[in-house]
């Protein structure tokens, strides 16, 4: 069967109006030698044959269901329940476009309301749009909220350095014709109190993360009323399972709380597709970009569920519109809801008291070996940094060639003048057992 | 379709109205542009002391439609905004001409008026737009 859908016939008259004698004449432009060169491939495989093969190749990765990982920064290791696999590859859900026709695609729909209610619920917001691509997008897409919502007269966007790094670029890339003042994040020894400070006439908002990129949980207490009696907004980038014991953000006052939704049932799945969540006030509902599903009754007062907010929305607003990133992360979304569904809210709560207590049981134990220093002056919940006899790099590959382990992230990576530190993660992943080879085997390799 | 059309405005393409009152004028959009747009959700209006252009958009109308932009019938700067419009959008509908008006402001040049339709002159431009 060809796939071209053009008919001979169409063919010719097509030619025939551009006054092309065939469709190679087309290609005329391209030089000669490299218009249809010969590809050079091995002789075709039977299917087994190729099923060998690429078993092969697959056997040269490192697999995370058999080796240990501590690495974090971003992309975190969680148990993803087979429930959650099941349900996103239901061809209902697998097969299914963004809603154009939205209130035919009621199962997308309700999919969307609930994760929404349980974002609401995890954040302590008041309302949740149906997601962005990432957490980092999610972050871009705050910032330029913030400034909209001061009418674009505020136009400063201010970032605590302790946000990951990957996320500031994010912002600073999305935003780079908007002319906009990305700043606060070049100065390394900025504390929440030094941040409030600068929050001035034209600060839009001011953005922190909890925990942040190197694990510290911050205090947010009194921080929304400081920001917002200096006329910004507070946002605040979080970490999903860490809600699963700590106060939420929007119980602080948080103006807008986003971050990274990969950790609820989506696995590290090399890279992406990732899920950006993204919360905010009612009061500022109509900034928020994206789109909101909501329950309602039809005509026979019968449940169902409807796009209530997308007029914002580009394929309406055109250049107007809040972001031109409006498509959310359908499958992902899924994935997070029947994952939160899942787990409810005592397992979400065992997932994160586990991520706590064993990464502080490893820091412990690290902390204790010679050459070994842990950053443990403020409370952490699964990641903290640990100094380290040698450079991480070295321990890093030593760890992986002599003991199969995936060591944290070298912090020379954000700092060259960190080359002897290491961002470690610790999630419910890792049993005791797992920790105690880790800490003999960085005895070993530190010694 | 019915619709009416308030005897002391002028009107302007984009379907707002202006009433004017010496140097200040009030503005809002017609019973037509209501009926086009369906139910009024929410208005976003300016603040008091803006300044817009002839033709600049300075508020959004959002029906369960879409968000479409209100335009400056004439330059000016605001000097009152419709509060009530917040709680109670659905005075666009109700009464376009009167609870539903959107801004007052101060006209800058009244030679703009000039350029505006009469009532007859709209109703002849949205009868030739409908058919």
């Amino acid at each position: 069967m060809s796939y071209v859908p053009h008919t001979e016939a169409e063919q010719r008259a097509m030619l025939a109006r551009i006054g092309s004698a065939s469709v190679r004449d087309l290609f005329a432009a391209v030089p000669e030698a490299h218009r249809f060169p010969e590809v050079s491939l091995p002789p075709p495989l039977s299917e087994p044959e190729l099923l060998a093969e690429l078993h092969a190749l697959a056997a040269r990765n490192l697999d995370l269901s058999t080796a240990p990982c501590f690495l974090g920064a971003g992309a975190y290791h969680h148990f993803v329940p087979s429930v959650v696999r099941h349900m996103t590859s239901r061809s209902e859900f697998y097969t299914a476009y963004t809603p154009y026709q939205p209130e035919i695609s009621q199962g997308t729909l309700q999919t969307i309301f609930e994760y929404q209610t349980m974002i609401c619920r995890l954040t302590g917001m008041e309302v949740s749009n149906a997601s962005h691509y990432d957490g980092a997008t999610a972050l871009a897409e705050a910032a330029i909220m913030a400034v909209d919502v001061a009418r674009g007269r505020r136009r400063e966007v201010l970032l605590s350095p302790d946000i990951h790094h990957e996320y500031r670029q994010v912002v600073r890339t999305y935003t780079q014709a908007m002319d906009l003042d990305i700043v606060g994040d070049k100065e390394p020894n900025a504390t929440l109190e030094s941040l409030v400070q600068r929050v001035g006439p034209q600060t839009a908002c001011l953005v922190v993360q909890t925990p942040d990129f190197y694990g510290r949980i911050l205090d947010l207490s009194g921080l929304a009323e400081q920001v917002h009696a200096r006329g910004a907004l507070l946002v605040v980038v979080c970490d999903p399972i860490s809600l699963g014991m700590l106060r939420p953000p929007g119980a602080f006052g948080a103006d807008i709380v986003l971050g990274e939704g990969q950790p609820l049932g989506i696995g590290l799945q090399f890279g992406g597709p990732y899920l950006g969540f993204f919360a905010c006030r009612m009061a500022h509902v109509r900034r928020m970009a994206g789109r909101l599903a909501g329950e309602t009754v039809d005509a026979q007062g019968r449940r169902g569920y409807v796009l209530t907010l997308s007029t914002r929305e580009q394929h309406i607003r055109r250049e107007k519109a809040t972001s031109n990133i409006c498509t959310n992360q359908g499958l992902n979304v899924l994935a997070a809801a029947v994952y939160l569904s899942a787990l409810g809210k005592c397992g979400l709560a065992q997932v994160a008291s586990l991520c706590y207590h064993r990464a502080h049981y490893a820091a412990r134990a690290i902390a204790a070996l010679p050459g070994y220093a842990v950053d443990d002056a403020q409370p952490f919940f699964k990641e903290f940094v640990v100094r380290c006899p040698a450079p991480a790099r070295e321990i890093n590959r030593r760890l992986l060639q002599e003991h199969g382990t995936v060591g944290g992230l070298d912090l020379a990576s954000v700092d060259p003048a960190r080359e002897h530190e290491m961002l470690l993660c610790v999630t419910e992943m890792n049993p005791v057992a797992e920790i105690d080879r880790l800490v003999s085997a960085l005895a070993e390799v530190g010694s | 379709m019915a619709f009416e059309i308030a005897p002391d405005c002028r009107y302007a393409e984009n379907h707002e109205w202006i009433c004017v009152e010496g140097d200040t004028a009030t503005i809002g959009i017609s019973d037509y542009a209501q009926q086009e747009l369906t139910d009024v959700v929410y208005v976003e209006l300016p603040e008091v002391g803006q300044s817009f252009g002839q033709g600049e958009p300075f508020a959004v109308v959002e029906s369960v439609k879409a968000a479409s932009d209100v335009f400056m019938p004439v330059a000016g700067e605001v000097i009152e905004v419709n509060a009530s419009l917040e709680d109670a959008p659905e005075f666009v509908n109700d009464d376009p001409y009167g609870d539903g008006w959107f801004v007052r402001i101060r006209i800058a040049d009244p030679g703009e008026l000039d350029g505006l339709m009469d009532p007859d002159a709209y109703r002849a431009y949205v009868a030739a737009q409908a058919s």
